[in-house]
């Protein structure tokens, strides 16, 4: 009899956690050193370029409706001669236990086996949960048919799709660069080496301040970098486990910020 | 001794309600012409409010939606931190106004409440309609309503199932069955009606009451599976009471944004209904008493005083669960949860919204604890303005405004509502008194049946 059991309960089990979910291909991981982030902006700047991003002009901006996947916030702390102006780049969390993932009734997003938060445009209704429940806003929805001015649709980029209105997006972590990247290593017959993806924001950022890789490779510079006591993540305590790790800011009177 | 002043008595202490009304003069023959009276004969101020209604909900209603569809969501006043505005509001008020419909018809058919009988049809009729609207309303909250029946489980060629894990399935579920049980209690408590009005009507009409009383003669054994199908039906409902508003609530309360998640939202929001869902009620059965005096017969003072207790002690409820959700968020004491309900109690304009919505989900109904006012029908129609005025504001307070400060200051947001907003949100009140209109001059109101139970047999009266 026991048995019998046992082997109904592991059967169950096995439904319970799908084996993708036990070991992921890869874990893509990314580490911003604000040490170094000088908040130039460049990583936007490559971001829209790179993801067909449309610009929405100066009204819908005023609205809230700015389409950067990646966005520079910067707060401003006290008042005039003693102030503190902190900045922090923010982009998906592409989070373990994403808050966005249970809400989607028709699996536009869901966790992949790359260890990446994905959305499917062409399954998208817009219902807006992911949206509601994400907890870093970094979802954009796209509120209307956007349109590039004419020299500008000779730019889009032809390896990335060009969301019709209705559809909710968001940073991918360059997801094409990752697929062509792991196409290449399955060519050579080989896996993907550290340093071979390389998102726009990552490319773009002068100070290297951004630093892409995969997190189960022990030899990849991301998994060097996460034994940093200056580690942190976002909204932790929310328990969403994120994928971008973010390294303190150490201030000039000694003091590390967040 | 039913005619005598009925009191219930709790620890010696008496409440005093009015005495029922008697009703066992009116004949069952003078209630079927009053009914079909009551429909057939339509003067040509009912055409007109009729056809009005209807071009309103063509300009406030139809024509925005379809502009909204042309050009996107962009035409809404959502913006990026509030991605749920005054749709999802709506969506929340409707389902709240249909749940009166479903505890009258319901929970009261179980217990055998008496003066369900007049009324439950009505509300039933609400029920049916509210849900309508909520239906469409989820429709015009999505960024790509032709794409609705991708949620819908059923095997596909894009060869996905749908996720269950998401609350928003659970609505799907949930408000599906309540829509489907409604439909089929409501024509199943019709039928014995339709026939009766077969008997006595002419032209079209015969001929839609006969095909739709399924041959129903009015056999002894009709009458027992009749009755045996509503009690089914009614313990089938009863539990939706319940369930269906909560479900609804879990798309706010299965999320980690500070305002939303809250174990209190659960029983707030079926309270909430309830108390929306019964001033509904009492506004539909002001505004018929008033446009139809034939229905005083039916509809008496004894079901306002009724009606009025029940939202009294849901008012009660209401504030009660609204102060928990304040000292929830107190007593959580995070920063996020702090801010949200500084954002929510004290900075204007949101502040005067939630003073106004206690003033009149609160203070004013605790005005029926009077008599006279729970008797008094125009008494009674402010109060349900105020209540169901007051309802809105709480979801309006809750939805847009727990998005308009979440996680990361950076992010925050305010929000108005756009015209085409406002528009839908008046146009979708015009659409659902057109349907209402139209359905009362088509199929009857009033029970008869049950309201000839409430007459007695005539032969023990001496008829």
């Amino acid at each position: 009899m026991a048995g019998i059991f046992d082997k109904v309960k592991d059967t169950l089990n096995s439904y319970r956690t799908p084996g993708y979910f036990k070991k992921l291909d890869h874990k893509w991981t990314m580490v911003v050193d604000l040490d170094m982030c000088n908040g130039c902006g460049a990583c936007v700047a490559g971001c829209y370029a790179e993801n067909n991003l449309p610009v929405v002009g100066k009204e819908d901006c005023g609205k809230s409706r700015a389409f950067s996947w990646l966005r520079i916030e910067r707060y401003v702390d006290g008042e005039y001669p003693d102030v503190k102006v902190k900045f922090i780049p923010v982009m998906c969390q592409h989070c373990m236990k994403a808050p966005c993932e249970i809400g989607c009734p028709v699996y536009a997003t869901y966790h992949n086996q790359d260890g990446l938060n994905v959305q499917v445009y062409n399954r998208c209704v817009g219902t807006f949960t992911c949206a509601t429940y994400c907890t870093y806003d970094v979802r954009r929805f796209n509120w209307f048919s956007y349109k590039w001015p004419k020299p500008l649709d000779q730019q889009l980029n032809p390896d990335v799709t060009v969301r019709e209105m209705g559809v909710m997006e968001k940073c991918t972590f360059c997801i094409q660069r990752i697929t062509a990247a792991k196409d290449k290593a399955k060519d050579e017959g080989r896996g993907v080496k550290d340093g071979e993806v390389l998102p726009a924001c990552c490319q773009s950022c002068p100070t290297n301040a951004l630093v892409f890789g995969d997190l189960q490779d022990p030899e990849s510079r991301v998994a060097k970098m996460v034994n940093n006591p200056r580690k942190y993540r976002l909204l932790e305590e929310l328990n969403t486990d994120p994928s971008v790790i973010y390294l303190k800011r150490v201030m000039n009177d000694g003091k590390s910020e967040e | 001794m039913a005619n005598q002043k009925s009191s219930v008595g709790i620890r010696g202490m008496e409440i005093k309600t009015l005495p029922k009304h008697d009703q066992s003069h009116i004949s069952y023959r003078e209630i079927n012409e009053d009914i079909l009276r009551f429909m057939t004969q339509t003067g040509p101020g009912y055409y007109i409010v009729l056809g009005a209604l209807f071009l309103l909900t063509i300009l406030l209603y139809a024509l925005p939606w379809a502009y909204q569809i042309y050009t996107g969501q962009g035409v809404t006043g959502l913006n990026v931190p509030v991605f749920w505005g005054v749709y999802l509001v709506n969506f929340v008020f409707w389902v709240g106004v249909a749940h009166a419909g479903t505890l009258i018809s319901a929970m009261l058919y179980i217990t055998e409440t008496p003066w369900r009988r007049a009324i439950a049809r009505g509300a039933e009729t609400m029920t049916l309609f509210a849900l309508v609207i909520v239906t469409f309303f989820v429709f015009i909250h999505m960024g790509r309503p032709w794409n609705f029946y991708w949620s819908f489980p059923y095997p596909n060629t894009r060869q996905l199932w749908t996720s269950f894990q998401s609350p928003l399935m659970f609505d799907v579920f949930a408000i599906g069955t309540y829509f489907t049980s409604s439909v089929i209690f409501l024509y199943f408590g019709m039928i014995p009606d339709l026939a009766s009005l077969r008997q006595s009507s002419t032209g079209w009409r015969k001929s839609l009451y006969r095909v739709m009383s399924l041959g129903w003669r009015g056999t002894d054994r009709q009458w027992h599976m009749h009755g045996k199908a509503c009690m089914f039906f009614s313990s089938f409902i009863m539990p939706l009471v319940v369930s269906v508003h909560s479900i609804v609530s879990w798309d706010f309360a299965l999320s980690v944004v500070p305002g939303y998640s809250k174990t209190v939202f659960a029983p707030y929001f079926v309270t909430g209904a309830l108390l929306s869902g019964f001033a509904g009620v009492l506004l539909m059965l002001t505004v018929i008493r008033w446009f139809f005096p034939i229905m005083k017969k039916y509809v008496t003072a004894y079901h306002f005083d009724r009606i009025g207790i029940i939202i009294l002690v849901l008012s009660l409820t209401w504030s009660y669960c609204t102060l928990m959700e304040v000292v929830t968020g107190l007593y959580a004491n995070t920063s996020q949860e702090l801010e949200h309900l500084k954002f929510k109690l004290l900075t204007p304009p949101y502040s005067y919204l939630f003073v106004l919505m206690i003033f009149s989900n609160t203070l004013v109904p605790l005005s029926l604890m009077i008599r006279k006012i729970r008797s008094c029908e125009i008494g009674m129609f402010f109060i349900c303005i105020f209540v169901l005025i007051g309802m809105w504001l709480e979801r309006y307070l809750i939805v847009p405004n727990s998005l308009s400060r979440k996680f990361l200051p950076w992010m925050w947001h305010d929000y108005f509502p756009s015209w085409v907003e406002v528009s839908i949100t008046v146009g979708a009140v015009c659409f659902f008194i057109f349907m209402f209109m139209a359905f009362i001059k088509i199929f009857p109101v009033v029970s008869l049946f049950e309201v000839k139970e409430d007459a007695g047999i005539p032969m023990k009266k001496g008829h």
